[in-house]
């Protein structure tokens, strides 16, 4: 997993509610058994035409913001299915921070063991980088995860809260299954302990 | 210290807990599919991993698998869906964990198979790399989705790294009226708390009406827990789950039952246990309800209008406004006057026996008025017990399409999709833009509601039809 330390980049604004993953990656792209080319297709159904031309409206369609690595959007971003291709197809597009009200617990996981940022902040701050990002290109928002901050682009500072072993893990890129099996002998005692208290299962 | 359910639960499975709580859980069951499994096996063999506790891991392929005859034709699929299936058999194959292939009588929609084979039970703790393995929570058992990240960290380590979420009570008091059933339930739950208000919580439903509930039912309920946002849903275990859960095949036997049975008796919410958010419904308060929007929480009982989005607030007053155009709705307009072209039954939500019986109290004499109806039994055997009841009959001769097991029309990843504009009354779990198809407008309900709208061709409150002649 790429770390994630700090970045500077382009801000998209997507005010809709509930954007769920369904719509940030539709079913007919989970056909793959590969992680990544999601990004083309990243909210396909928003994104083109049903024969495949850009809808011109659509926010990552236009010119500011084609290049867009930070997504400000409406609450309860990533609800619905489980589906990691949602933070894959994100990654690949190049967005590597989105920052929302609130987010989906299983989204809101998925990001982190994909290099992505989630970042929650109270709804005046949102609507303030909502307003900032839907200035163009021009509005480049920082994201210093070591600070836990976001920087707008008239220097205004938020600050965030993030689970501190989560943080840990992207400030270094590190795999969490090779960090679990360090744990191998706890978990070795749990099982003998479980085998003796819960034989059925 | 009183424990609630989910308390209890957690602690029987904790491994290892960091000061800052960040805990590694121990998991019972995984349940594995073919779409969010292919990468996360990939990645144990870059690894040079395998897979720890095989022996708990149980593959079902059920979301690409075509719904109808003769469907073991790998030709029947699309080239992606058979490779995605083909590559869940090679992967079952290589790391010995249990699997049910298409071919097997015993195949079907994995949070409806892993329940009918004992395999999931009261007081474990099971994932699935799935949204709606929240279903096993009706059981008392502490039951999530999770990424293919995880997935595969289960896999390799059979733990989670795990966060401890806050405790919802979901109260339903008193007992609901005749017509009203567990998806009505579940919907207004969703209504009531909106798809984000269970966020950050697992949610224990309990209440006279939850106490009254078939285990069926009670899957309905906890399937939906995470369309509320919450981690998971759960109900503690009676003696209805417990009759439910004996002599299934993995289900323990003799001695071990007895064990098992002593402590299962102990998974309750102490009285005294202390609760961060609770709400109660009445269950007399509870109608029919059908979804207007495209969002789980625009949910409304049959008897009302189309929602005005000026009503709403926030971010929900475009969200609203953009719904209604997507679903071709005006404001005010009756619910029950608007005409449906499909009607879809079946899912994780509603694609077991007690949902087609529902579905066939209401159809048994009568005639589809709708251009296309299926029925999708949640498994082979639910399919198989149909027949021998006499329910596919009852769907057949009402002009149902009488479908083989699987996610089918749910998410419409097989060729079960609806064409642009086409609206389906469902009883599925998904009412989002796109679900069931590009430009498909989904109303969800219950089994009876939408055999109710098959039969009349619009959305139609089922109680009209009860105690009628057909």
């Amino acid at each position: 997993m790429e770390k994630f330390t700090t970045l500077t980049g382009i801000a998209a604004p997507m005010p809709l509610v509930n954007i769920d993953t369904d719509m940030i990656i539709p079913k007919q792209f989970l056909k793959t058994i590969k992680r990544s080319g999601l990004g083309v297709n990243l909210f396909d159904e928003m994104r083109y035409t049903q024969d495949g031309a850009e809808i011109p409206d659509f926010v990552l369609n236009q010119p500011a913001y084609r290049n867009a690595e930070i997504l400000i959007a409406g609450e309860n971003f990533g609800c619905g299915s489980s589906r990691e291709h949602a933070p894959w197809a994100l990654l690949d597009f190049g967005i590597r921070c989105v920052i929302s009200t609130s987010f989906a617990d299983i989204f809101y996981n998925n990001c982190f063991k994909n290099g992505i940022l989630p970042i929650v902040l109270p709804q005046e701050q949102v609507d303030a980088l909502m307003d900032d990002a839907s200035k163009g290109a021009n509005a480049r928002l920082t994201v210093d995860l070591s600070e836990q901050t976001v920087t707008g682009s008239d220097g205004t500072v938020f600050s965030f809260d993030v689970d501190p072993f989560k943080k840990h893990c992207l400030l270094n890129g590190l795999d969490d299954i090779g960090l679990s099996l360090e744990k191998v002998a706890s978990i070795d005692a749990f099982e003998a302990r479980a085998t003796q208290a819960r034989p059925w299962v | 210290m009183p424990k609630t359910l989910y308390d209890k639960i957690w602690d029987a499975h904790v491994v290892h807990e960091d000061a800052d709580g960040t805990s590694l859980l121990y998991i019972d069951r995984h349940l594995v599919h073919e779409v969010t499994s292919p990468q996360a096996f990939e990645g144990l063999r870059m690894a040079g991993r395998t897979v720890r506790a095989p022996q708990c891991t149980i593959a079902v392929p059920d979301h690409n698998v075509p719904t109808t005859e003769g469907r073991d034709n790998p030709d029947q699929m699309p080239e992606d869906s058979r490779i995605q299936v083909a590559a869940l058999d090679s992967n079952a194959k290589e790391f010995g964990i249990h699997y049910y292939p298409v071919s097997d009588v015993r195949q079907g929609i994995v949070h409806i198979v892993g329940p009918e084979q004992g395999w999931t039970l009261p007081g474990m703790t099971v994932v699935c790399g799935d949204s709606h393995t929240a279903t096993h929570g009706a059981f008392g058992a502490l039951a999530h989705g999770i990424g293919t990240s995880e997935v595969e960290h289960v896999l390799a380590t059979q733990t989670l790294i795990q966060q401890k979420s806050k405790n919802m009570k979901v109260e339903i008091t008193g007992s609901l009226p005749p017509g009203v059933t567990a998806k009505d339930i579940t919907l207004s739950v969703i209504g009531a708390t909106g798809t984000a208000g269970g966020t950050g919580y697992v949610i224990e439903y309990c209440g006279q009406a939850i106490r009254e509930l078939s285990m069926e039912g009670r899957m309905t309920v906890c399937n939906m827990a995470i369309e509320g946002g919450a981690r998971a849903g759960i109900i503690a275990p009676d003696e209805k789950t417990f009759a439910y859960v004996q002599g299934r095949p993995h289900a323990p036997k003799g001695a071990q039952w007895e064990a098992a049975l002593a402590w299962w008796k102990t998974l309750y919410s102490d009285d005294d246990a202390q609760w961060d958010k609770v709400i109660t419904l009445r269950a007399e308060d509870i109608a029919p309800v059908v979804t207007w929007g495209t969002s789980p929480e625009d949910v409304l009982p049959i008897t009302a209008t189309v929602p005005d989005p000026a009503s709403f607030s926030g971010g929900k007053v475009d969200a609203a406004r953009r719904a209604l155009d997507y679903m071709g709705l005006t404001a005010g307009q009756k619910l029950s006057d608007i005409e449906i072209d499909t009607v879809f039954i079946g899912s994780c939500t509603n694609g077991r026996i007690e949902d087609l019986r529902a579905a066939a109290d209401i159809l048994k004499g009568r005639k589809i008025k709708v251009k296309r109806a299926m029925v999708v039994p949640g498994s082979g055997l639910v399919r198989a017990q149909a027949e021998e009841e006499g329910l596919a009959d009852i769907f057949r001769d009402a002009g149902f399409e009488w479908r083989m097991a699987g996610c089918s029309m749910c998410l419409a990843m097989n060729p079960d999709q609806l064409a642009p504009g086409e609206r389906c009354a469902a009883t599925s779990n998904r009412n989002f833009e796109g679900r069931q198809g590009r430009g498909g407008r989904t109303h969800l309900m219950s089994p009876a509601m939408a055999a109710a709208a098959a039969i009349t061709g619009r959305l139609t409150d089922l109680r009209e039809l009860m105690g009628e002649p057909a």
